[in-house]
């Protein structure tokens, strides 16, 4: 018999009550559960940061975490980003104007990454800015889009 | 890649947990997850019971005490990073920490799970190896002491019983103004390291009187280099002679790379770490 | 021109910046279960008995399938995909799943549908299988001598095919040449490792017999093809509709065991199907490029001029033919093109191994041909004193015999003729803004430092918009919005966008009035998906015709109902208007109305009923895109590793659409380049096991590899189609491996260093700087 627990979290500033079996991984019971499927799986062993999420304002890789873990924690995901449905976070916008995406699949993982770092570092080099997204693989953009958007958010130059 | 079944504890105490451990067959403790979580998703491992550490908040603790830093097994990467008391009375941690993993990584490993992982790049084992830290292991029935040499009993094997948790690392500091750099050379930026090196000084101004230069990744346990520096004048020929001891050290061949070239870069890791740990002495 | 040659807004951004992608694994359905596959843990084995009964008494699990569970759905059981030669000597097509070989491993044997992917991993686990191993082929070398096992117990050999490309008299070139050099080369490219690994969902419609299967793929027609020969049913039974995808790089536009099975598996249950394949069965089931071993001799006169370069090169196929020869066709067809070379003969056999078959990934091939010529190229100058600029200067294909027709013939059996260019200006400028002409006097000043700098240099040129067509449809609705259908795929490359530009250009200029829908078998009955950087070419050139013809429709209609002249209309936002006359004007919605019919009333004369248009534009010619890499690089010989000081990469793919996704097209492939180079390696042992099996062992590139990257566009654009567009997709991939591996041979040139291989590590580097030590 599949053990189970009832969990209470907050996602994006909605309150969820669910009852979740103790295996399932926060990536999935995002996805699956709570069907906010802007959290990408692309490896399941903590490398790509694709499943990266905010846990309490901090970075983590959702893949690496069971849902149960979030019980009583405030988790933002991609979804929980844009401040309405017809207004971009500044970020997203920047991503949008220097093609900081292509196939989009990385994108949700850099976004969460970068909303903590931006906040712990409001004016990065650009030197400070590759190491914060060296872990967030992307296999289309070869990085410099989205290097050019987080300098433009934050007036940095390129070095 | 998704976990097996297994039944979840999640303990608030220490002596909850404890009593889990000394009860529960078959049991993993789950801490950061950074370890723990991918070999589950690959279902290398498959325990019947996974205790979940992550709510005894008793275990998550850095503080100053005397002449030692002591440290819950708890404590988050992040939280070391961050800490002003690591970085003002034991920087090398503050300087090794940086270089594990990324960010997330970071936020969510803890220091008591990275040292029983006992990865042979671990930075934090290699540091603890620097300092001849003591590890405290608790039980149900008892707390015993582990100089950190002895807590290795293999390859990424703790010295640890089946009913045993890692609870708290005693880290003993060196004297203000002491020179320390920790270097490693990675493939890629938060990459494992494939040989580091943590140097540690102290000197009178002429002449070092105390020194500690320690290799890790090339080998199952970190290795003290067998270089003779106290009583020398610190030099870049002092380094260089030293590093070049790095030729007696043990190194592992593996798929990507050979003994003799993790050797080689080990070398080029102690004369860096020399060379930023002499920087940085305090020279009043 | 307004949108043509801009950087305009792409329509996939929002979605996919909120979040609100639908890619494989977001799709949900009612009664949707998910599968699992068994998967060979032998490279080569036979499969005995398999024991379902411990895997189907889970609970959660409603089917445990095996190859004798699908025949009964398969008028084929094998997938017959190969692109066409006379070169194969085997034909080795891929079963859905096998009946008593296994061939590599990760191949599926097994297939179990459970409510969700967690019970079905636990119900695959208890599935019982009697393997007896078999010996190994590990090695595409090994493969081909006598004694060697064969990699299908009952194949004559390992051969699988064998082809000489080539033209001229090359032994008497030879045989009078003033100098001639040896080489032997090893290359290793890996796999695609998008971010997002396969998937495929299949619903059956018990009521009308249609299956509809959503799949991750870069070619939705070919799919459909191929499930169509496999099931035994006609188009119109099956629909394949493309998500959002992940990323493709070549792999994705193959049919895989996993997609029938899949679809099949719908059809048993009787409830919709998904698989999302994870990271770890990339690794084995997915097919990726592997290894080449080259030998090869060059022959040239005193000047460094070639006169001929003969050779053979051994290609690993691994274990079926999941795409064709067209791989190792195109390294050899490459070494022709882009230098003159007045005869040329290449030897190419291509054997089977243990393990995942051989396709294309970005790149297919050309960056291995690259890699040996400008390897040669560097090899002789150094015999010869000559600057390695100067070398390649003395060959390329000058401006002024544009069109210039090669020797060789593409896979297609088409004559390589390179529409436009100018290849010695592109290097020119690559050399003036690495600093080429300074750079002696920088190296020797940081050599006194302990410093070790190198610069090295590459060009290519690349076929690009392999034909021969693509569909497109547009079309105008009573609604008034321009709907564009298309067989071509988007994998990140912002297909859409592009073709929404090229679309609205002729039509109004309001790209927010354009839907684009690609990929989906059920709107276009032909297309041919992504590959060979060929859909802004081919796509791009069926839209752009279309879109004249609805806007030559738009524009008579419109000349009725205006009753003014059809030269004295435009088309502006969604209306028409008559130019300079400010309130005459009628809407794209009243035009469409006026021919979609009323009963009983005339359409307006010599009008037909519906604004729309399909185009399949043939262009058979490829048109040929080129380039110059230049890297300057630092190795720190105390660790071996390398830095990418800078990189230069100048690049013409003649008419510029849209300046940002080019520029974004070339920094992702240079970044698979400097992989290729540096990093990925994909290993294996001698049995054919994976060594590497997660992305923390396989290596790709972070934003703390990447260089500081300048571009330089050059545009000639090419007579070969309207837009005088050629592809870019791949560009950036090509000439970066022989740039950076030249310019680390340039480094550790007081080591006497010389590097034949790409990837090279650390290891390696460390290894010559020791060498030359002892």
């Amino acid at each position: 018999m599949a053990d189970s627990r009832s969990i209470s979290l907050k996602v994006n500033g909605v309150a969820y009550q669910k009852d979740v079996e103790v295996r399932v991984t926060l990536a999935d019971f995002l996805r699956h559960e709570l069907r906010l499927t802007g959290t990408h799986i692309g490896c399941e062993h903590g490398v790509c940061g694709a499943c990266t999420v905010l846990v309490d304002g901090r970075s983590m890789r959702s893949c690496l975490m069971l849902a149960v873990q979030a019980n009583g924690h405030e988790v933002t995901t991609i979804e929980g980003v844009a401040p309405s449905p017809t207004e971009l976070h500044p970020l997203q916008q920047a991503l949008r104007e220097c093609h900081g995406l292509q196939c989009g699949f990385c994108t949700p993982g850099m976004v969460t990454t970068l909303m903590e770092f931006l906040k712990d570092c409001p004016n990065p080099t650009e030197e400070e800015v590759r190491i914060a997204i060296c872990g967030n693989l992307c296999r289309c953009t070869g990085y410099q889009g989205i290097v050019d958007a987080v300098l433009a958010v934050t007036g940095g130059k390129r070095a | 890649m998704k976990p097996p079944p297994f039944a979840y504890h999640d303990p608030r105490t220490l002596a909850e947990a404890l009593s889990l451990l000394g009860s529960l067959d078959d049991a993993r403790l789950l801490a950061g997850g950074q370890s723990l979580m991918p070999m589950l998703n690959m279902r290398l491992v498959q325990p019947r019971n996974v205790i979940d550490l992550n709510r005894v908040e008793e275990l998550s603790y850095i503080r100053l005490d005397g002449e030692f830093l002591e440290i819950g097994a708890m404590a988050r990467q992040r939280d070391i990073e961050f800490s002003d008391v690591v970085r003002e009375t034991f920087p090398l941690m503050y300087e090794a920490v940086r270089h594990i993993g990324h960010r997330q990584t970071r936020n969510r490993g803890t220091i008591g799970g990275s040292l029983c992982q006992l990865d042979p790049s671990a930075e934090l084992v290699t540091v603890a190896a620097a300092v001849d830290a003591t590890v405290i292991v608790a039980s149900q029935l008892r707390r015993r002491k582990l100089p950190f040499a002895e807590f290795p009993a293999g390859l990424m094997t703790p010295a640890i019983e089946a009913n045993e948790m890692l609870v708290a690392v005693r880290f003993p500091v060196w004297k203000p103004g002491h020179g320390y750099g920790f270097e490693e050379y990675a493939r890629r930026h938060g990459d494992y390291a494939l040989a580091s090196a943590a140097a540690l000084l102290e000197s009178d101004h002429r002449r070092i009187t105390r020194a500690r230069i320690t290799v890790g990744g090339i080998a199952p346990q970190p290795q003290t280099l067998p270089a003779k520096l106290e009583g020398r004048s610190p030099s870049e020929a002092l380094f260089d002679e030293a590093a070049e001891a790095c030729g007696d050290l043990e190194a592992m061949d593996d798929v990507n790379f050979t003994g003799e070239y993790k050797r080689h870069i080990a070398k080029a890791m102690v004369k860096r770490a020399l060379h930023k740990a002499y920087g940085r002495l305090s020279k009043h | 021109m307004k949108l043509i040659g801009a950087s305009v807004a792409r329509l996939e951004d929002e979605p996919l910046l909120r979040g609100k992608g639908r890619f494989i694994d977001d799709l949900h359905m009612p009664g949707m279960l998910e599968a699992a596959f068994v998967r060979s843990p032998y490279a080569h084995a036979v499969v005995g008995a398999i024991r379902k009964e411990a895997a189907l008494a889970l609970r959660g699990v409603h089917a445990v399938l095996v190859r004798d569970d699908l025949l009964a759905y398969l008028r084929n059981e094998h997938m017959v995909v190969g692109l066409p030669s006379k070169d194969y000597k085997q034909d080795l097509n891929r079963p859905a799943l096998p009946s008593d070989e296994v061939v590599h491993v990760g191949q599926p044997i097994a297939m179990v549908i459970a409510d969700n992917r967690y019970i079905a991993e636990d119900a695959a686990a208890l599935v019982e299988v009697d393997w007896a191993p078999l010996p190994e082929v590990g090695d595409c070398k090994a493969a081909l001598s006598a004694d060697a096992p064969k990699a299908h117990r009952h194949s004559p050999h390992n051969l699988v095919g064998e082809f000489t490309i080539g033209y001229g008299d090359v032994d008497a070139q030879f045989a009078a040449a003033k100098h001639i050099f040896k080489e032997r080369y090893w290359q290793h490219r890996g796999g695609s490792h998008s971010i997002e690994c396969r998937g495929t969902v299949a619903v059956h419609d018990g009521n009308d017999g249609r299956l509809t299967v959503w799949t991750s793929t870069q070619m939705p027609h070919a799919a459909q093809r191929v499930l169509c020969d496999m099931l035994g049913f006609d188009e119109n039974a099956v629909r394949v509709v493309t998500p959002d995808v992940g990323g493709g790089f070549g792999p994705k536009l193959v049919f895989y065991p996993e997609d029938v099975c899949v679809a099949i598996g719908a059809m048993i249950v009787g409830r919709p199907v998904k698989w999302i394949e994870d990271r770890l069965e990339h690794f084995v089931a997915t097919t990726q490029e592997r290894d080449q071993y080259w030998e090869v001799e060059v022959a040239v006169d005193g000047d460094g001029r070639l006169l001929a370069i003969r050779g053979e090169v051994i290609h690993d196929h691994g274990a079926y033919t999941a795409r064709g020869l067209n791989l190792p066709y195109n390294s050899a067809e490459q070494i022709a093109v882009g230098y003159e070379l007045p005869a040329y003969r290449m030897k190419v056999r291509v054997a089977l191994t243990n393990k995942i078959a051989v396709t294309p990934v970005r790149g297919a091939g050309h960056p291995q041909g690259v890699f040996v010529m400008e390897r040669l190229l560097d090899r002789i100058a150094r015999e010869l004193s000559l600057d390695r600029a100067e070398v390649r200067r003395r060959n390329l294909v000058p401006a002024h015999k544009m069109p210039y027709q090669t020797g060789v013939k593409n896979r297609g059996g088409m004559a390589v003729v390179l529409d436009s260019g100018d290849y010695p200006r592109c290097q020119q400028d690559a050399l003036d803004r690495i600093g080429w002409s300074d750079f002696p006097r920088r190296q020797a000043d940081a050599r006194k430092t302990g410093c070790y700098l190198g610069i090295g240099i590459a060009n290519f040129v690349k076929g690009t918009g392999r034909g021969p067509f693509e569909t497109v449809t547009v079309r105008i609705g009573p609604s008034g919005r321009i709907l564009v259908h298309t067989g071509a795929a988007a994998m990140g490359q912002s297909t859409r966008t592009m073709l929404a530009q090229i679309v609205a250009e002729q039509l109004g200029g309001d790209m927010s009035n354009v839907t684009v829908v690609a990929g989906d078998t059920g709107t276009v009955a032909t297309g041919m998906g992504g590959s060979n950087s060929r859909q802004a070419v081919l796509a791009g050139t069926s839209a752009h015709t279309a879109a004249v013809n609805v806007r030559n429709k738009v524009i008579k209609v419109a000349s009725h109902l205006l009753e003014a002249a059809e030269q004295d209309l435009d088309i502006e936002g969604r209306s028409v208007v008559v130019k300079g006359v400010k309130d005459m004007r009628v809407d794209f919605a009243k035009v469409a109305s006026a021919v979609a019919g009323t009963a009983g009333y005339s359409l307006p004369a010599g009008v037909e009923p519906g604004l729309e248009a399909t185009e399949s534009v043939v262009i058979d010619p490829m048109t040929y895109a080129n380039g110059t890499a230049a890297a300057e690089v630092e190795v720190d010989i105390e660790t071996g590793g390398v830095r990418i000081v800078k990189l230069v990469f100048v690049h013409d793919c003649g008419r510029i659409l849209h300046p940002m996704i080019v520029n974004g097209q070339l920094l992702g492939g240079i970044a698979h380049g400097i992989g290729n180079a540096l990093f990925e390696w994909m290993r294996y042992d001698e049995h054919g096991q994976p060594l590497t099996g997660t992305l923390a062992d396989y290596l790709l590139v972070t934003a703390t590899e990447m260089p500081a990257i300048e571009l330089s566009h050059h545009e000639s654009p090419t007579p070969l189609n309207p837009l005088g567009i050629k592809g870019v997709g791949e560009c950036g991939v090509i000439p970066i491996a022989p740039a950076v591996i030249s310019a680390v041979e340039d480094a550790l040139a007081p080591f006497g260093a010389r590097i034949a291989r790409t990837p090279i590590t650390p290891g390696d580097i460390v290894a010559m700087v020791t060498a030359r030590a002892k």
